[in-house]
């Protein structure tokens, strides 16, 4: 029997006093690649931040490539190996330029900076995003955007990715090219989007986040 | 807003070595700082205008951070020249102006002119990111270098939400008149900005935790110090101890 990668059990999260998780169970196995879907407000973002250690449940257990993970320290590892787009690149993005943006992860993972920049060159390639190295971050456009926060998580080369919304708000050769890169480069992900096409491009797996709980 | 609009170049100045330009800048600014009287400051404006020639900036947007910065300095112009206790008056009427108070009013003007471009021609040819892995270059503590870039980018941040906020409202035909209803508006423009911001902020935070953010940023650039740099340093400190000698 093959471990779950990501297992979050009976996990409860509320803002305040509205409930928004409850008592959800989740696992995600190496190889999976899940599509979740879920109306405007259903905590999908809330349960991949959960899942990042970014916020932390009331109530439940988020177990991570086999360990409990409850403390700040323990995510240091999950994330330097789960990636995770945010829904808002402008969030994302924070040094002037594309290749300082790219470079930061793997810098921050003791990479040198040859090695880094080796990194940054190959990612920009995958995504078509060659001779964008120079150029100011919130200068781009929100498609270009968006690609560059892609490649900052690619860039960490991490074993599962967490998306949130990549094809929100794109055009289609924008969406292609997330699309394609998903594909044929990456294992493992979940991937939140409201494009029933692109979910079933992309996904083998699609779950409902609706009432607080996943819907198989 | 773009604070680094003048980052962008490739002057000499902009490629030299961030390490030395802070350190000139350091001493340049303190030793003005200090220096009384018209001559010595106008000595060290002369130098800052040398710098402008050498770093050849976007002329418009200079001439709008020294107009604004000015409007400050004009202040001065107001109050020292009335209040400043010296023995030769001209009389306008009822007011009584000091000469001192003038010649005082003045050096204040060259020396804070000074300083100004020095900053613009020194400081701002460099990204933030250069500056930042300079100070920590120099020994600056690490905490303290996090602090001021984080302190920028959330300047920049406040400053995008005050734009995006300001655009929502004018597409809903607000127009500013005297009245409460204005000031309402007014105390919910800075009251959403500083709760957007706030957030915002947060948000940014997450991120560079998942990008495996530690607590200060890692060296990218490394800096490289070429003979030129020596050159400019070694040139700048002589034209300071001139100064000093000859005033
Ligand atoms: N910081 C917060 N404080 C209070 N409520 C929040 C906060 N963030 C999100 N929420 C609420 O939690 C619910 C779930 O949000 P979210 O996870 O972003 O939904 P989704 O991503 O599925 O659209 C929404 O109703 C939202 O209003
Ligand atoms: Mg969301």
């Amino acid at each position: 029997m093959k471990k779950p990668i990501i297992k979050l059990k009976n996990i409860s999260f509320s803002y305040e006093k509205r409930r928004i998780l409850n008592s959800l169970n989740l696992e995600i196995y190496e190889g999976d690649k899940i599509g979740l879907i879920g109306s405007n407000g259903s905590g999908k973002t809330t349960l991949l931040h959960i899942i990042m250690g970014l916020l932390k449940p009331q109530e439940g257990t988020v177990e991570i490539f086999g360990k409990v993970r409850t403390k700040e320290r323990d995510f240091i590892e999950v994330r330097q190996k789960i990636g995770f787009l945010f829904q808002d690149s402008d969030n994302q993005l924070f040094c002037p330029t594309v290749k300082e943006d790219i470079a930061f992860g793997p810098l921050n993972l003791g990479k040198t900076k040859e090695e880094a920049m080796q990194i940054v060159k190959e990612t920009c390639k995958i995504l078509g995003l060659e001779g964008f190295e120079d150029r100011v971050t919130y200068k781009l456009s929100g498609g270009e955007k968006r690609l560059v926060a892609l490649a900052t998580v690619i860039a960490m080369k991490p074993l599962c990715f967490l998306l949130d919304e990549p094809s929100a708000g794109l055009d289609e050769n924008t969406n292609d090219r997330i699309l394609s890169y998903l594909k044929s480069n990456t294992k493992t992900f979940i991937v939140v989007s409201h494009d029933k096409d692109f979910l079933t491009k992309a996904a083998d797996k699609i779950f409902l986040l609706k009432d607080g709980q996943i819907r198989y | 807003m773009h604070l680094e609009e003048f980052s962008e170049g490739n002057s000499f100045l902009h490629r030299a070595d961030p390490r030395v330009k802070i350190l000139i800048f350091a001493i340049f600014s303190v030793l003005c700082a200090v220096a009384s009287g018209i001559k010595t400051p106008t000595l060290f404006l002369l130098y800052s205008f040398i710098l402008l020639l050498i770093a050849r900036l976007k002329i418009k947007s200079l001439i709008a951070r020294l107009l604004i910065a000015n409007f400050f300095i004009a202040f001065i112009w107001f109050f020292i020249p009335l209040t400043y206790p010296g023995n030769s008056y001209v009389t306008l009427g009822s007011m009584k102006i000091s000469h001192e108070g003038l010649r005082y009013a003045l050096s204040i003007t060259i020396k804070c002119n000074a300083i100004i471009i020095a900053t613009i021609t020194l400081l701002s040819t460099s990204s933030i990111f250069s500056i930042a892995h300079a100070m920590l270059h120099l020994r600056v503590p690490k905490k303290l270098v996090t602090i001021f870039f984080l302190f920028y980018r959330y300047i920049t941040v406040i400053h995008e939400e005050y734009l995006k906020i300001k655009k929502a409202i004018a597409l809903r035909g607000f127009v500013p008149k005297t009245n409460l209803n204005t000031y309402k508006t007014y105390a919910y423009i800075v009251g959403g900005m500083l709760i957007k911001s706030y957030e915002r902020a947060e948000e940014i935070y997450k991120a560079m935790l998942c990008r495996g953010f530690k607590g200060y940023f890692p060296l990218f650039e490394h800096f490289y110090i070429r003979k030129s740099d020596i050159i400019f340093g070694v040139i700048s400190i002589s034209i300071f101890i001139l100064i000093g000698v000859k005033s």
